[in-house]
């Protein structure tokens, strides 16, 4: 083959002449374009290989037996029998793997089996591999366990007023057993201000639990080979943390531990911490020298949850004659469920996160999360702010509404505006949220619609704001939190290795998106090798919205280093300035001539040559002491916000009382978008899902602790016809500390749904629904106690002079 | 005829499965599911399992055509029927319009349920090219989705119908 041919061949793709001269006039080649995904075809062709789509030569399946009782001692386990049966290979308890876990360092409170007392219908007490699940199943049914029932809490409340029946034993004498962490915080004179304040909003709202509901279930797969190093593939989210975890629970050196990680079918925050079956399989494996793999049945999932905490949220905000916000009142208690999980920051997070993007002259929470015997909450999507978030922004509609002022005018009056600092001292440099109000007051036409629609339709708006990754790892230390390496082949292929966990989300494709537009290679020529651990340096995971911010940022890093030797080494060859050569579209270019160029490949080489192999690691680490100077003011902290505005337009059916709504309009502040596709497809992701929160989840428990619906039919998520209509409008604000400006768009999306809905729902027909899900039981029933509110002349009739407008046709 | 009791004395029955075009002799357990024969007995790993009870889509195939939850169905059902998966819904030398649409409009995030609902896709495509976008909701109204809100499918799949239509591939209408 001539060496034309040859660059002919690795150029592919490469762009023309024309197209090289008009690069030169763009700020970017890459960033910024609706771009493929890096392994949207693996998807769509279905040869994307997930946890349970590998087997392993001579693999075991594993059972896990789950406690039928709340709360129980364990008083004695015999696997005698079970252990007969044909078929069984190995059967781990508690005692055999007797030290605790947990996502926080500071509240591991977790075993891989329990030892002592089940917390929850559904606790792991004995792990059983075979040759088979049927066999597995069999052998649970041989275990027996004997338990001594305890009483036990499902309401919070209650637990709360019980510590004499502690769930777990109190962390200092005379503390309330069922107390896992109680947070109180003020900034400035909440008491007088509100005292002072023109009106008062005040009322109790309930967050009823939601689940995360990935529709692929949890799965592992463990292998211990003769060399003593265990490998683990498994649905987390977490890799480094899980990799940490494993190897201390199992008491294993760090180094003969090896996580992967492969695509994942979604998580949303229910897979971001260690659980039993990972310790099972690892543990399984060890024992019986063979791969053991578990996946969760549907049923297993619902109650390995993890999901939204029910919160309890008492709520007093006062606001001046002209809107402004004096005073935030927040008083709330979480329902943990059995155990710690991400509990402490949740707490934190249910008064931390709602300081933005509004001034607040004053505020204070008092945050308390409970045991209780029911599976475990943590974090979903919008971890501990999206309850706070439905009641504060149905707070400030009340106040719009006392005031007589527009509730995105009141919004506006209350700008926290960039470069500033909240009332709790968090640093906001970017901030859209003026932008997104103003985008989907326009497209909503909103000003024609606000009070103006018929009675049974209305319109509703809210505001919100999220991190973009957190200041403070889960673990202290100085390290940097995300990493990238690239190594650079001579075909000009570039090898990306990184920890991020690509979840569906695209961390995969980012950093592809990154290094063509930095490299100038074509987006087909990067590879991405991610989340495993025995190759990629450590990010520490796809939680709290930090992956784009922070690996985007290490890209950037590391991409430069590279791109800064290949330009010297051309630039020699062209005798000529650095500076003058550009990579990009398949080339290395003088940006004086684009027609002196030469294939990105080629020069790729001439820089090998020079400086020897190419490759280069790249880091981020988060800025540090810039939050405010009190406990627990840290938590929250992050380099940027994200900021999102919705409004929900709702028909409210009067004899029914089912709510339809019919679209959401969602104003995303994301810094920039790197590819606007999969920032709508955020957007709407997170939409659906507040949307789904808001009218149709509930995970909610029987009297006997047992989950009431743990099924997909069941459990209500919405279907394609049940989902409304979702408008992305994406506003980029520019962050100083993203890479290109970027900040996340995964969790901050979702926030508004809820109380955009639960406002619309006030413009359609008057009622406020305080508790969710806004289901047609609830609103009838709230529908009826306003009609004899009304018929007692107690309030005057809403949006209708008297008697029954009737409703506008569907479609109108 | 052997207990189902005992695992080792599973009844194995010998069975003609017709999937992708191939005619396979399998021997599998009679309590098979066709999704345990096509991932555990075939190595098609395409269909997913969400559920295992019928309730998300994710298992769906196609059996003459028909879109079908393979999860809820035995295997001896699929006996005499082209069984079609994700795995043989293109030809050889290209991807199906619908595979290459979902790519370009970010139809697919996690992808897990994706295999779904390109079957069901599939099928509503075959027997009608110009879908309206109520009759798409429709079609895929057995497929959960918990990525996307369900947007960027839709716009896929519209988009693919036009590639159909026009005989190109959506990559040409699109311009990417």
């Amino acid at each position: 083959m001539k060496l034309e041919d040859f660059r002919e061949k690795q150029i592919a793709g490469a762009a023309s002449d024309e197209e090289l001269h008009e690069a030169l006039e763009r700020e970017f080649q890459v960033i910024g374009r609706r771009l493929r995904r890096t392994d949207g075809l693996a998807k769509s062709s279905g040869r994307a290989i997930f946890t349970d789509d590998i087997s392993l030569p001579g693999m075991l399946h594993a059972k896990i037996l789950r406690s039928p009782h709340p709360h129980a001692r364990i008083l004695g386990i015999d696997v005698s029998k079970a252990l007969e049966l044909d078929g069984v290979h190995a059967i781990v308890t508690g005692s055999d793997v007797p030290e605790t876990y947990g996502i926080l360092p500071w509240a591991r409170d977790e075993y891989a089996l329990c030892i002592d007392k089940v917390r929850y219908v559904g606790d792991g007490v004995a792990a059983v591999a075979a040759v088979d699940e049927e066999s597995a199943n069999e052998a649970l049914d041989l275990i027996e366990v004997e338990y001594e029932v305890l009483p036990y809490f499902l309401d919070a409340e209650e637990a709360l007023a019980h510590p004499e029946m502690p769930i777990h034993e109190p962390k200092k004498p005379d503390a309330n057993g069922n107390i896992s962490k109680h947070v109180r915080l003020e900034f400035g004179e909440v008491d007088k201000l509100l005292e002072d304040s023109e009106v008062i909003a005040e009322a109790e709202y309930y967050f009823e639990g939601t689940t995360h509901t990935a529709i692929e279930p949890h799965c592992a797969i463990g292998w211990f080979d003769t060399s003593g190093k265990l490998t683990v593939w498994s649905t987390t989210q977490v890799p480094h943390y899980l990799h940490r975890e494993l190897a201390r629970v199992l008491d294993l050196d760090v180094a003969k531990v090896r996580v992967i990680q492969p695509p994942i079918g979604g998580a949303f925050g229910g897979k971001s911490e260690p659980f039993d079956l990972e310790f099972c399989v690892a543990k399984l494996a060890m024992i019986t020298g063979r791969p053991v793999k578990i996946l969760y049945t549907r049923e297993e999932v619902f109650y390995a949850h993890r999901g939204r905490h029910p919160m309890l949220m008492r709520y007093r905000t006062g606001a001046d004659k002209n809107g402004r916000i004096q005073a935030v009142d927040a008083s709330t208690i979480l329902d943990g469920g059995g155990y710690e999980s991400f509990g402490l920051v949740t707490t934190y997070y249910s008064g931390q996160l709602i300081t933005a993007p509004y001034t607040m002259e004053s505020y204070r929470f008092d945050s308390t999360r409970v045991y209780t015997n029911k599976p475990c909450s943590g974090p979903k999507r919008g971890h501990g702010s999206v309850q706070p978030r439905f009641a504060i922004e149905v707070q400030l509609d009340r106040l719009a509404e006392a005031l007589d002022i527009d509730p995105i005018e009141l919004r506006r009056r209350n700008l926290l505006g960039s470069d500033t600092r909240t009332v709790n001292e968090f640093l906001v440099r970017s901030n859209g949220f003026l932008e997104c109000l103003g985008a989907v007051e326009h497209a909503s036409d909103w000003k024609d619609k606000y009070r103006q629609l018929p009675y049974g339709r209305g319109v509703g708006v809210a505001g919100s704001c999220y991190i973009s990754g957190t200041n403070y790892p889960i673990y202290p230390n100085e390290m940097p939190q995300s990493a990238v390496q690239l190594q650079v082949d001579r075909s000009g292929r570039v090898a990306v290795f990184c920890g991020a966990s690509e979840i569906g989300q695209g961390s995969d494709s980012m950093l592809a998106y990154i290094v063509s537009e930095e490299l100038g290679v074509p987006l087909d020529y990067v590879r991405i090798l991610a989340a495993d651990t025995d190759f990629t340096p450590v990010d520490l995971g796809a939680y709290s919205s930090r992956i784009t911010l922070m690996c985007g940022n290490a890209c950037i890093d590391a991409a430069g280093k590279i791109k800064k030797l290949v330009k010297q080494a051309v630039a020699d060859g062209w005798d000529c300035k650095p500076k003058q050569v550009a990579l990009a579209g398949g080339w290395a270019f003088d940006v004086k001539d684009t027609g002196r160029k030469m294939p990105i490949s080629e020069a790729f080489n001439l820089a090998e040559a020079k400086f020897g192999t190419l490759g280069a690691t790249g880091s981020y680490n988060t800025p540090k002491d810039i939050h405010g100077d009190y406990r627990g003011g840290t938590i929250g902290s992050s380099p940027a916000y994200s900021f999102t505005a919705h409004v929900a337009e709702v028909e409210v059916d009067r004899d029914t009382g089912f709510v339809d709504v019919r679209k959401i309009w969602i104003g995303h502040d994301c810094g920039r978008a790197l590819n606007p596709v999969l920032v709508e497809g955020q957007m709407e992701g997170s939409a659906y899902m507040g949307f789904a929160e808001a009218v149709m989840e509930q995970h909610i428990f029987k009297e006997t602790g047992l989950h009431n619906a743990p099924s997909l039919l069941d459990y209500k998520i919405p279907t394609s016809l049940d989902t409304p209509e979702l408008e992305s409008l994406i506003v980029e604000s520019v962050d100083p500390e993203g890479p290109y400006g970027a900040k996340e768009a995964g969790e901050g999306p979702l926030h508004p749904s809820i109380p955009a809905i639960a406002n619309a729902i006030y413009d359609a027909v008057g009622v406020r629904i305080d508790r969710l899900p806004f289901t047609p039981p609830r609103v009838w029933m709230a529908l009826q106690l306003r009609a004899d509110r009304e018929k007692a002349g107690a309030l005057a009739p809403w949006k209708r002079e008297s008697g029954r407008t009737p409703l506008p046709a569907a479609g109108d | 005829m052997a207990s189902l009791d005992r695992p080792g004395e599973l009844l194995i029955e010998a069975i003609r499965l017709t999937v992708n075009g191939d005619t396979h002799d399998l021997g599998v357990p009679s309590h098979y599911t066709l999704l345990e024969a096509l991932r555990y007995v075939l190595g098609l790993t395409g269909p997913k399992q969400g559920c295992d009870k019928g309730d998300c889509g994710a298992c769906t195939v196609l059996l003459d055509g028909v879109p079908t939850l393979s999860c809820i169905l035995p295997v001896q059902e699929a006996i005499g029927k082209e069984v079609t998966t994700i795995e043989g819904l293109a030809a050889p030398d290209a991807p199906h319009a619908l595979q290459d649409a979902f790519d370009l409009t970010g139809g697919a995030q996690c992808g897990f349920c994706t295999s779904g609902i390109l079957m069901s896709a599939a099928a509503l495509l075959a027997a009608n090219r110009s879908p309206t976008r109520l009759e798409i909701r429709e079609a895929l109204a057995g497929n959960l989705c918990r990525c996307t809100g369900y947007t960027k499918i839709y716009e896929a799949i519209e988009l693919a119908a036009a590639a159909l239509r026009e005989e190109r591939m959506p990559a040409e209408l699109k311009g990417s």
